[in-house]
């Protein structure tokens, strides 16, 4: 081959062999760390695969937080006024975590139907609503006023 | 008054943008010496009315006029008076404000170079930053402007700055990031000059080098400045989250890097040069692309703060505007500007081409995790977020991989190297990298990853020292006068590589070697933790300037020896209502103690983080030999030679 040929096919090469690689591991990395988010009248209607790494959230039900006397679990309900779904959680909350207070929980649904969450968050800036949680209040809504109408909501 | 003086400042610098975006290229196009010498003045004078509008609302904040909407939302008349100058960058309106006043300190710093540059291509080189000073402003004034009034209701006082943002770190590190998101803009757009005057050869590389250094020397430094506020202040000890706020100012920082470098070669080997241009373009299309995503809130990210969806379009429009424009004009001219020098398959040219290869693979690896939810999202499959995890087993195998090069380029000499001599350093350092961090793993029982990493730290260490060692001791000169006459470039190039052996060791103990736990404790309990005794002394109130606290006192033993003493904080800040957690931190050079004070649980219990953080300093003290480095390259004296000479 032409040397100037075959530096350029040696480059090619070079760059396929480090792309398909970097896909590859894309690939792989991605098929384990996607978190969905589910809103909990998601949970509540089954549709939620157990056991797996996702996203759930919603608004802290006033007076839900019930904490063990011995050690730092903690649970908590949230709710988008339609369903709720209980949290577990064993560590420290964040400082913006309150009652009424959106959040989001990242962790895995037990078969018990509780959501055991290893991750948290709550936002920066205390006027800030995750937009998962605003989008499952605002679906929770439009549910309820087409599916039933007596149920009021209370936001 | 003088609120409107500012919005008046600022359509003025917008009037003077917009002429500075045309006139020179008029002048280009027309032939007209008179059209192109107007650039410079109308650079300065765009400047000045930024700066003037820039003053105006830093004293707004500083005398406490809450009549100004943007004032009243993010000031307080109890906040110290530090905090309210950098309060003028702490919300939307006042950091685009710090955007357009950097992008105008880099202009006028360019149209005082200007000189040195050929005569018709220093005023498209400035032209060009005012039409992107043009789209700034014009976001500033349409969108969100700083100055707009609340009249004749004013309130009595403002509703404070963000406590998280009440910190010296967030004074420095909006300034330092911005420096360096914003002077790649310089980069570009002697990128796109070089497009439209066709004017590509080895003297324009040397001209963007310096700028590009300075600028990655800054971002950096914003960059390390932001992980280490991120660490100490939000209160539970990560100095990395692989948030999308943080990956935007990340990928210009690896796209800037990967710029340095094939910079490098188009200087000294006339190679790559449209490359080079592109990943210009790229860089600081990422720069506004980070922008966007920051102040559009598309993305959920920590850093999200409450925005509008009009000035995301806006800035979307200008996004698209910069970047097919700019993307546009390269596919018409790139052909023009093609290389016809050929380098060899071991020359360092080779090994460059692969550290760019490397460097854009990780990038894009970056933008596709920070862009995935929102394509997922776009497409209707659901709402997602993409982990850490995912850009930790993408990211490290393929940063790894390029730190192995990074220690063989310059080893290498240009267009060919003996593969002989190669290979002999590298057998000896690989030799001695895998046995001593080998050895290392053995006695503190590491995982395989950590006994990797160690190897490619030493494997860095151990080539560096090798090529300085070859460069001064060729030749018949003492050792000593040779190595003061090795450039500065040369002495930049090393400080940064170790100071990434540096992060690397940082990174990697901080992972494997560091305790942390989370524990439930009343006053007078114990906790051991990695060798020390944490004992939890009891509580007390403090009042500050603008919150009240409650004051942990933890007393760390090592031994039986009293080793620090820790005042964890958690603080009510009085006018949000909003609690904040402030650590408290034991620094050193191998550890840090870190405590902090989570909930009031039941009673007198709190519960409590405490960390004993291996090496964590080495991270940010990797980042600053980084910018030390970018820095020392950007000063070197071949840069300071007027052009053509």
């Amino acid at each position: 081959m032409h040397p100037v040929r075959k530096k350029r096919m040696l480059t090619i090469i070079i760059i396929v062999t480090i792309l398909g690689m970097a896909v590859g591991l894309i690939m792989y990395a991605l098929q384990q760390n996607i978190n969905l988010f589910y809103s909990p009248s998601q949970i509540a209607q089954g549709d939620v695969p157990i056991n797996t790494n996702i996203r759930a959230g919603g608004m802290v039900v006033a007076g839900s937080v019930a904490r063990d006397l011995a050690t730092l679990s903690v649970s908590f309900l949230v709710t988008d006024f339609q369903h709720q779904v209980r949290i577990q959680y064993k560590g420290i909350l964040p400082d913006l975590f309150r009652e009424g207070q959106g959040i989001v929980a990242q962790g895995k649904l037990n078969r018990n139907g509780v959501f055991e969450a290893f991750q948290v968050l709550a936002k920066h800036d205390e006027k800030y609503m995750p937009p998962e949680v605003t989008e499952a209040l605002k679906n929770a809504k439009v549910g309820a006023s087409q599916g039933d109408v007596s149920v009021q909501s209370t936001y | 008054m003088f609120p409107e003086i500012g919005h008046f400042s600022l359509i003025l610098s917008l009037f003077f943008a917009f002429f500075l975006a045309v006139v020179p290229l008029i002048g280009y196009w027309a032939g007209n010496r008179f059209l192109l010498e107007a650039a410079r003045p109308l650079t300065f004078l765009m400047s000045f009315w930024v700066f003037l509008g820039f003053m105006i609302l830093s004293f707004a904040f500083l005398s406490d006029d809450f009549s100004v909407l943007y004032v009243s939302q993010n000031s307080n008349s109890q906040l110290p008076i530090w905090y309210k100058f950098s309060a003028v960058w702490g919300g939307h309106e006042g950091s685009l404000l710090l955007w357009a006043l950097i992008l105008s300190a880099w202009s006028s710093a360019v149209a005082f170079k200007v000189r040195t540059l050929p005569e018709d291509t220093g005023p498209v080189v400035l032209a060009i930053l005012g039409v992107v000073s043009t789209g700034f402003l014009s976001f500033l004034i349409f969108t969100s402007s700083p100055f707009v009034r609340l009249l004749p209701d004013t309130p009595v006082d403002g509703g404070d700055l963000n406590p998280l943002l009440q910190d010296f770190g967030l004074i420095v590190h909006p300034p330092m990031l911005y420096m360096g998101y914003v002077g790649f803009s310089v980069a570009f757009a002697f990128a796109i000059a070089a497009l439209i005057t066709g004017n590509l050869n080895a003297s324009w590389a040397r001209w963007a080098r310096p700028w590009t250094a300075f600028s990655w020397a800054f971002l950096t430094l914003g960059i390390t400045l932001g992980s280490w506020w991120a660490y100490y202040e939000l209160g539970w000890g990560g100095w990395w989250f692989w948030d999308p706020v943080e990956n935007a100012s990340f990928m210009p920082w690896l796209a800037g890097t990967a710029l340095l470098h094939s910079l490098a070669v188009t200087e000294k080997r006339g190679v790559f040069k449209s490359w080079t241009v592109l990943l210009a373009i790229f860089t600081f299309s990422l720069s506004l692309l980070g922008t966007f995503l920051v102040r559009s809130g598309v993305l959920t990210s920590v850093h999200a703060f409450a925005s509008d969806p009009t000035r995301g379009i806006f800035i979307l429009a200008l996004l698209i505007l910069l970047v097919g424009g700019s993307l546009l004009l390269y596919a018409v001219r790139a052909g023009q500007v093609r290389s016809n020098v050929s380098f060899g398959a071991t020359g360092r040219e080779a090994w460059l081409l692969l550290n760019n290869i490397l460097l854009t693979v990780l990038t894009l690896t970056v933008l596709l995790g920070t862009l995935y939810p929102l394509i997922f999202d776009a497409l209707g499959l659901g709402k997602i977020s993409v982990g850490a995890p995912y850009f930790n087993s993408v990211f490290t195998p393929i940063a790894l991989l390029l730190m192995v090069f990074m220690a063989v380029g310059p080893l290498s000499k240009w267009h060919n190297t003996k593969l002989k001599v190669l290979l002999v350093s590298c057998l000896v350092s690989l030799f001695l990298a895998v046995f001593v961090s080998g050895v290392l793993v053995y006695l503190y029982e590491f995982t395989v990853l950590a006994w990797l990493s160690l190897a490619v730290v030493f494997w860095v260490v151990c080539l560096s020292f090798t090529d300085w060692f070859n460069k001064v001791s060729a030749g018949t000169k003492g050792i000593i006068p040779r190595a003061r006459q090795l450039p500065r470039n040369y002495y930049g190039m090393l400080l940064a590589h170790l100071g990434m052996a540096v992060t690397l060791v940082g990174i990697l103990l901080v992972s494997v070697n560091s305790k942390e736990s989370m524990l439930r404790m009343s006053p007078g309990d114990k906790a051991n933790i990695a060798g020390y005794e944490f004992q939890f002394d009891g509580l007390s109130h403090v009042k500050g300037p603008n919150y009240i606290a409650d004051k942990g006192q933890f007393i760390a033993y090592k031994n039986g020896h009293q080793v620090a003493v820790l005042h964890p904080e958690k603080r009510l800040f009085n006018a949000r209502q909003q609690v904040m957690t402030e650590a408290a931190l034991d620094a050193g050079f191998t550890r840090d103690l870190y405590v902090s004070l989570g909930e009031k649980l039941e009673g007198d219990a709190w519960g409590v983080r405490i960390y004993v953080k291996s090496f964590v300093r080495w991270i940010w003290l990797g980042g600053l030999m980084m910018m030390a480095g970018g820095l020392l390259a950007a000063l070197d004296k071949r840069y300071r030679r007027k052009a053509g000479v």
